[in-house]
């Protein structure tokens, strides 16, 4: 099991790596959101697919009767979702008004703040 | 089945009975206080014309808690809080030390004085977006990266300061910042994220998060190649926050954007949140791969220096040019993170501290002689290295700082941020000026400044440990910062200004001349330290030796955590 999910955490950053180089924010943003995934089921995976069960004590029990699953890969897992969904909606909202300022979604062409014809500093007065 | 006698049992074995004191609180004051003012100033969002009366008593408490704080860990040791009373290894701990106190407590002073430099150069559109709030959330992630003790938690600070800064960031919505802040926001996004699939690697190797059970676990740990793998993944992820070359592309493409107070802010503290989590990561948890290393991170530091100090000679534009300063300074840090054990015992911090005497004369013999027993005893090259990264950090996020907030009020006098366009402010704001001369000086390395002293503890211990070239690239990076900083001071403050009015002049904040006294007490506040730590550096060298050795010799920090029984 651990191996299958470690070949699907590969290919999606693959995948996540090959779209950010694009130059093309769009495709960019798509790789975050892959990338993000990744990192999920990579936390997943680390924390060991041991057993299926709820970790859940029982009514009446002090300590849970037979091996559960961990619980804690799942709550890091949990932060990190909430965090990388919060900051893909900015990215979203920051490279749609780019694009509408800037009007161009290519970074090649994104030159405003550093322009090229921007000269060599004064050599003297 | 499990009885109550057992749930008894198992009570003592996970948590700590009994309440804490209120002074243990203090661990963790600092982000209480940024965290409950940016609250506080958001739901204030109708009253802005109380933001800054609100946000200057705010930082005061903030940087009165990280005195204490400092005081505190000086006196006694590393200090540790448990969240929710849980026994580490299974609650989350923040655990303070002499790096950590130093780190946050420079934070606390430059973010002071940024605030009351904000409180004029904001105006009440951007006050009305928030920039106050923004500004307390962003010392609150930094605060808490400084601060804490467990890995992951050290991941959702550097999110929470990421937060900030984009809010800061984009604060103006012109075309420029928003070029700057798709790349800056994408690259670091992506940095944490790295960060992130190095934590769950760090997770699965060891099982737990807590920095000083690692710290435990590392030395007995048996597979090389993992903690190589997670030592260089740590490498590459730090190094992209720090904005080391050749990750640093992010850097000059954004810095010079947003306002300049905001420029200051994060050219001061942002990188060097990195530089902090390396020096914890790395050199704290994985000694002996640091060593493996050190190789790389001596490149490193060589190129940064050389890219940050070129690229300062080729700009034109004064906020640009400030940007590769920031890159320079970033390089000289990791030089002082790339010496390692090998080689002969270091004497330079003995012997820059026998220098110093020489330059305070009498004034601080007795307390010169009264520490100077301690730094003479066989001080050893990572620990020289060490320190001398740390002081020329805490140099650095001082006098970056001041440098762009000097640079603003130049700028807003001059109308003009390019090199073509300023002049004549020698004439025009003397004081200004003279306080440029002092920040050019210490960023520099000149004496008697501020950054003096590191480079020389660096420049020694480069040549002592066997690496003459890095010593040599530390000298030549000096000399070009140097020839840069005549330039910005010959052509914006010494010659004439030009006479034709320039084209291109911005507006740079609101309109009309800040009261002075506003517009000089923070860049005075700043220029305090610079010239403390250059005229008597004694006491800030004994402060970053002990963080050294707290970095080389965790024993104290584990034993903060486990409460003395690791």
């Amino acid at each position: 099991m651990e191996t299958a999910l470690c070949l699907v955490v590969g290919c999606l950053f693959t995948v996540a790596l090959y779209l950010l180089l694009s130059k093309h924010i769009i495709r960019m943003l798509l790789g975050v959101v892959l990338l993000g995934n990744g990192v999920n089921l990579l936390i997943f995976t680390a924390g060991r697919v041991s057993s299926i069960a709820p970790p859940l004590v029982p009514a009446g029990a002090e300590t849970p009767l037979t091996d559960v699953a961990n619980p804690l890969p799942q709550a890091l897992i949990l932060t990190a979702i909430v965090i990388s969904f919060s900051f893909f909606a900015f990215l979203l909202v920051l490279a749609y008004r780019a694009y509408q300022d800037l009007g161009t979604d290519d970074t090649d062409q994104m030159r405003v703040a550093e322009p090229e014809d921007d000269g060599p500093p004064p050599l003297g007065y | 089945m499990a009885g109550p006698s057992d749930l008894a049992a198992l009570k003592a074995e996970a948590m700590v009975e009994g309440a804490l004191a209120p002074i243990d609180y203090l661990v963790v004051a600092p982000v209480a206080v940024c965290l409950l003012f940016s609250a506080v100033l958001l739901m204030l969002r109708k009253r802005i014309d109380w933001h800054p009366w609100l946000a200057i008593p705010g930082f005061l408490a903030l940087f009165a808690i990280d005195v204490l704080l400092l005081l505190k860990v000086a006196l006694e040791g590393p200090q540790t809080m448990m969240m929710g009373n849980w026994k580490p290894p299974f609650g989350i701990a923040f655990t303070v030390d002499m790096l950590g106190a130093l780190f946050v407590t420079t934070a606390g002073f430059v973010g002071l004085a940024a605030t009351i430099y904000a409180t004029f150069s904001i105006s009440r559109t951007e006050r009305r977006y928030g920039f106050f709030p923004f500004l307390f959330l962003m010392m609150g992630g930094v605060s808490g990266a400084f601060l804490t003790g467990d890995v992951f938690n050290l991941y959702v600070w550097f999110e929470v300061l990421l937060i900030g800064s984009f809010g800061l960031l984009i604060l103006g919505s012109e075309h420029e910042q928003l070029d700057g802040a798709t790349k800056y926001c994408f690259l670091n996004l992506v940095a944490t994220t790295l960060f992130l699939i190095t934590i769950s690697y760090l997770y699965g190797l060891f099982g737990t998060l807590n920095m000083a059970d690692i710290s435990g676990k590392a030395g007995r740990f048996e597979d090389d190649g993992a903690l190589l793998t997670i030592s260089v993944l740590f490498l590459i992820a730090f190094a992209m926050k720090a904005a080391a070359f050749p990750l640093n592309f992010w850097l000059p493409a954004s810095y010079h954007t947003p306002r300049f107070v905001v420029s200051a802010l994060f050219a001061g503290l942002l990188t060097k949140v990195g530089v902090y989590a390396l020096i914890r990561m790395v050199l704290m948890l994985f000694p002996a791969q640091h060593a493996d290393l050190a190789t790389i991170i001596g490149w490193v530091a060589a190129l940064t220096m050389l890219v940050g100090a070129f690229g300062a000679l080729a700009q034109s534009d004064l906020r640009r040019l400030l940007n590769y300063f920031v890159i320079a300074g970033i390089g000289t840090i990791f030089a002082g993170l790339a010496l390692t054990e090998t080689g002969g015992a270091g004497e330079a911090l003995a012997t820059a501290a026998s220098a110093a005497t020489g330059t305070d004369g009498g004034m601080s013999a007795a307390a010169t002689t009264g520490s100077a027993a301690p730094l003479v005893t066989g001080t050893s090259n990572l620990v020289v290295g060490l320190s001398g990264a740390v002081f020329y950090a805490l140099h650095s996020i001082v006098v970056m700082t001041a440098l762009y907030l000097t640079a603003g009020t130049a700028a807003r006098i001059a109308g003009s941020s390019s090199l073509r366009g300023m002049g004549g402010l020698w004439r025009r704001a003397p004081g200004l000026a003279a306080l440029m001369l002092v920040f050019l000086f210490a960023v520099s390395g000149l004496p008697p400044f501020s950054g003096f002293w590191p480079k020389v503890i660096l420049v020694r211990g480069a040549f002592q440990s066997g690496l003459p070239w890095l010593g040599a690239v530390i000298l030549l990076t000096g000399f070009l910062m140097t020839v840069a900083s005549a330039r910005v001071f010959a052509l914006a403050f010494w010659r004439d200004a030009p006479e034709p009015a320039l084209a291109g002049a911005r507006d740079f904040g609101p309109t009309g001349q800040p009261s002075p006294l506003l517009s000089i007490l923070p860049l005075l506040i700043l220029a305090v330290f610079v010239v403390a730590a250059g005229v008597s550096p004694q006491w800030l060298v004994t402060l970053t030796e002990v963080a050294a050795r707290g970095v080389v010799d965790p024993a104290a920090y584990v034993g903060s955590v486990f409460g003395g029984a690791s």
